[in-house]
């Protein structure tokens, strides 16, 4: 077995009207076993901006440590908290420095930028940005989210709308992933509001 | 293999480990005590490779200590928890330490708090958690039994339904365990669950 799929994990990240949505699974196994049901995989570096890990559990909380504390003396230093794309190129760069031992690690980041525009890139273990305009996906279940999440999206949804998109192709992919599910996590971000909001789905 | 679980209750937690210090096919004891009490409110049940087990986990402790000596006041659960998934981390890409940790704990305003740290430094807040072979049995009999706010009765009324289907399912079953319970009052050993003594020099 891969040590990206040690631990399990499914995320998505999808681009609305002058919004975002970003949304997980919660399940956190050890290979077939399953540990825990509540694990948090996205996690907020400012109010417009938000960072999901996928891959193996240990290095996603060591890798957010270090990104958290990276963003702090930025804000320290900037007085101003970290654009998007700025934010992208620090966790790809933080990636390629471990080129020959890396964090087995896949990085969902989705923010939002001057404007109020909505900015989403994921990027493989090494830090290789992958940007695109309507939706990025990661995980165990990345396959399915990929299929799931072409044929369901639209351009320019709204808020509403794009919760429903993200949660049934969050769901329906990870109900074909094993080592994925026991519910789902999305956050909705607009300009003025950020929106929580717990999935159940088949929970096994 | 050996067998560690725990679960958090009303106002408690209590930690489970079996007793066994086993080499390939010989023991060498049945009386090892595996949970360790860690400060005044907090226990640390640890499973896995031997040396690792004793040397980790006494290194853990008197950093704790150090702590509460230096600054006055002692850490809380969940900062002891983080530290030893620090220390956890900071090893597994030089020198692993092979040790699966549950770390439970009793603050004043927050309560019993129960933590699942395994040997690659995943670290997670659980209500209910078991390592090793007889986590199989242990996870699913926590699963149907267990719900939030036991009473000591009811929880070590569980523990033993858990005991007792590891020695009845597991093929090379550890015979004894040890249960440490810790609350308001502090941590403390609870019960032995012995069903082989050590039979020392005297029987001889």
């Amino acid at each position: 077995m891969s040590i990206f799929e040690y631990n399990g994990s499914a995320l998505v990240a999808m681009v609305g009207k002058n919004c975002f949505a970003i949304g997980s699974d919660r399940r956190l196994g050890v290979q077939l076993q399953t540990i825990a049901t509540d694990f948090q995989r996205i996690s907020k570096i400012h109010d417009r901006l938000f960072l999901g890990l996928s891959g193996l559990a240990t290095d996603a909380q060591t890798l957010y440590q270090k990104l958290v504390f990276r963003h702090k003396l930025y804000q320290l230093r900037e007085e101003r908290d970290m654009k998007p794309e700025t934010f992208a190129s620090l966790v790809s760069a933080l990636l390629y420095e471990k080129r020959f031992g890396p964090f087995f690690c896949q990085p969902v980041i989705a923010g939002l930028g001057d404007d109020d525009k909505p900015f989403i890139c994921t990027m493989d273990s090494i830090g290789a940005k992958e940007l695109a305009k309507d939706f990025v996906v990661a995980g165990t279940a990345s396959e399915s989210l990929y299929g799931a999440c072409e044929s369901m999206f639209k351009e320019n949804m709204e808020p509403e709308e794009l919760f429903e998109t993200v949660s049934q192709a969050l769901l329906s992919s990870v109900d074909r992933d094993c080592l994925s599910g026991w519910g789902g996590h999305v956050y909705v971000v607009t300009p003025t509001e950020v929106k929580e909001r717990i999935l159940k789905g088949r929970m096994d | 293999m050996e067998s560690v679980f725990g679960l958090v209750g009303d106002g408690f937690a209590i930690l489970v480990a079996d007793s066994s210090a086993v080499h390939s096919i010989l023991v060498h004891k049945s009386n090892e005590d595996k949970v360790m009490i860690l400060d005044s409110h907090k226990l640390l049940a640890a499973s896995g490779e031997g040396g690792d087990r004793a040397q980790f986990t006494e290194y853990i402790q008197k950093n704790v200590a150090l702590y509460q000596f230096r600054n006055g006041i002692p850490l809380t659960t969940a900062a002891a928890a983080n530290f030893t998934r620090g220390e956890l981390a900071t090893a597994l890409r030089k020198n692993p330490y092979f040790v699966n940790i549950l770390l439970a704990g009793y603050d004043k305003d927050i309560g019993p708090s129960l933590y699942y740290i395994d040997y690659i430094a995943t670290l997670h807040k659980i209500e209910k958690g078991a390592f090793g072979y007889g986590s199989y049995f242990c996870l699913s009999m926590m699963d149907r039994h267990y719900h939030s706010g036991m009473t000591v009765e009811e929880a070590v009324d569980l523990v033993d339904k858990c005991i007792v289907e590891i020695r009845a399912r597991l093929v090379v079953a550890p015979p004894n365990f040890v249960i440490k319970i810790v609350d308001k009052d502090g941590a403390r050993e609870y019960a032995w669950r012995e069903s082989v003594k050590d039979a020392g020099l005297a029987a001889a």
